[in-house]
């Protein structure tokens, strides 16, 4: 693992990593054993971000923390993933099918038969960026984002697929549509999707 | 107990000290921008520091006490009257029931906080009441006509006459900043320009960040803030303070409700303790940061 510790004002600090599989192991064990003062943990994809209440863990304490923390590589062995029914109706189907040059089915089939995880979350409450252990369903985003896309919709762009947890302006590719709420806020938690978990998409008529 | 208003002016929203814990969720910590303002509203009147009020952007607001009330007006520096008196700002005020506060323009300072006694007592979101204008969270931006419901007093209103407060000020807004986590990615001499120069902010700034527009041409060559990496960045964390550059070379200071996560290298991040500076800072004001 490689570990940089950069300064992020002072009340926090970014840890860089080698890449989104370490973001997610050294996060995993950050996550499981936060001492006192540590206000946010947040993952995104090169890096982590440690915000702390610098009056009871000062930065000093916080990179020490980050430094001897060990990853944890493996997730737990009796982890169950998120079940995501879609129907796959997206307006992008056919035109991301043939950019990866593959039929509408194996689209569907390789969405489905795929192990995502959660790498992070960011461009709106209870978003996640999914990633899985193959590239087979990269694609650019759309030139021209749309101004509006519906809750629900299930995107790809780049090597992430996602799901919009409500409408908003959107320039993934879209492929289907997700009855499933994400987002809550009166829930505990409030989002279906939480960094670092397990999301399985299933196909629904 | 409750308050209703009448005219929120150009924005009106109830902010406490926001929510920070949500960040791998997408949320920000949002809250307050002036954060001591609010505190100090507080404390004049007995309330808990974190007691919600009401974060008003540039005056223009009136509102009604429906039952007797204490309230303090905090922040920005400007005229206001309640029943058609001026009363003074920074200090706790008894409204008798039905007295109408009306807040005007400041003459210094971009927004000030309206502090009532036993906070108000909105629809907590996540553990705040903080409207967050970029998730959407929170209670919504206050309309003519909004009944605000307000808590129970706490401690009583303490007896103080007078607190010393400077008002913002109509000059330069000397921050404070540290060294970004990507201050490497831009050249020394964009480090040193970044430090050097007089910024002035943008009228296209919000809650989400300050957009600040350089220097007129002339001292510096353009792009003032030249990357010496110009590979695209991978989303990472921001934290209220971190100042994005973004590739037309302009700087943004995020705010309390930025995103958490951004994709433009953030060569600076200025010390909490300015933060409550720059929400007090207009358009067409000068900016500086110095080393922290």
């Amino acid at each position: 693992m490689s570990l940089r510790i950069l300064p992020s004002g002072d009340r926090a600090l970014l840890a860089e990593l080698g890449g989104l599989e370490e973001v997610l192991s050294l996060y995993r064990a950050l996550d499981a054993a936060r001492p006192a003062g540590v206000v946010d943990l947040v993952p995104a994809a090169r890096t982590i971000g440690v915000v702390v209440d610098p009056a009871v863990l000062p930065l000093s304490a916080a990179q020490a923390w980050v430094e001897r923390t060990r990853p944890i590589d493996s997730p737990p062995a009796d982890e169950v993933p998120v079940d995501l029914p879609v129907r796959y109706d997206g307006a992008d189907l056919a035109e991301v099918a043939g950019i990866l040059g593959l039929g509408v089915r194996d689209v569907i089939d390789l969405h489905t038969s795929s192990v995502w995880r959660v790498a992070f979350g960011g461009f709106a409450p209870g978003f996640g960026y999914l990633v899985t252990d193959h590239d087979r369903l990269r694609v650019p985003r759309r030139a021209t984002p749309r101004t509006s896309v519906p809750a629900g919709a299930v995107g790809l762009a780049g090597e992430f697929s996602g799901v919009y947890p409500r409408a908003s302006p959107g320039g993934w590719q879209l492929i289907g549509t997700a009855d499933a709420v994400l987002w809550d806020a009166a829930a505990d938690p409030p989002a279906l999707l939480r960094p670092g978990a397990l999301v399985r998409f299933r196909e629904v008529p | 107990m409750s308050l209703r208003v009448l005219d929120p002016g150009a924005l009106a929203l109830v902010e406490d000290l926001g929510r920070p814990g949500w960040a791998a969720l997408g949320v920000s910590p949002s809250g307050a921008l002036d954060r001591a303002a609010l505190r100090l509203g507080n404390r004049l009147l007995g309330n808990d520091e974190g007691s919600a009020g009401v974060e008003l952007l540039l005056g223009g607001f009136a509102a009604r006490f429906e039952t007797e009330t204490w309230f303090a007006l905090t922040g920005a520096d400007g005229p206001a009257e309640l029943d058609g008196q001026p009363i003074d700002t920074h200090r706790a005020v008894r409204a008798p029931g039905g007295a109408v506060l009306r807040v005007g323009r400041p003459g210094r300072g971009m927004r000030s906080y309206l502090a009532v006694r036993g906070g108000i007592a909105a629809l907590p979101v996540l553990g705040s009441r903080s409207r967050d204008v970029l998730s959407g969270l929170g209670p919504e931006p206050l309309r003519a006509g909004d009944v605000l419901p307000l808590g129970d007093p706490g401690a009583p209103v303490p007896p103080v006459d007078f607190v010393p407060v400077s008002a913002p000020t109509l000059g330069a807004v000397e921050l404070r900043a540290h060294h970004g986590p990507r201050a490497d990615w831009f050249t020394d001499a964009a480090v040193e320009a970044f430090h050097d120069a007089e910024w002035t902010v943008s009228a296209e700034s919000n809650r989400v960040g300050v957009r600040l527009d350089p220097p007129a041409a002339g001292r510096h060559a353009a792009p003032l803030l030249e990357r010496r990496v110009t590979a695209e960045l991978p989303s990472e964390p921001m934290v209220a303070g971190s100042v994005q550059v973004s590739p037309d070379g302009r700087p943004t200071v995020l705010l309390a409700d930025h995103p958490v996560t951004g994709g433009y290298p953030v060569i600076a991040v200025v010390a909490e303790a300015s933060l409550d500076l720059l929400a007090q800072a207009r358009p067409g004001q000068t900016v500086t940061f110095r080393r922290a």
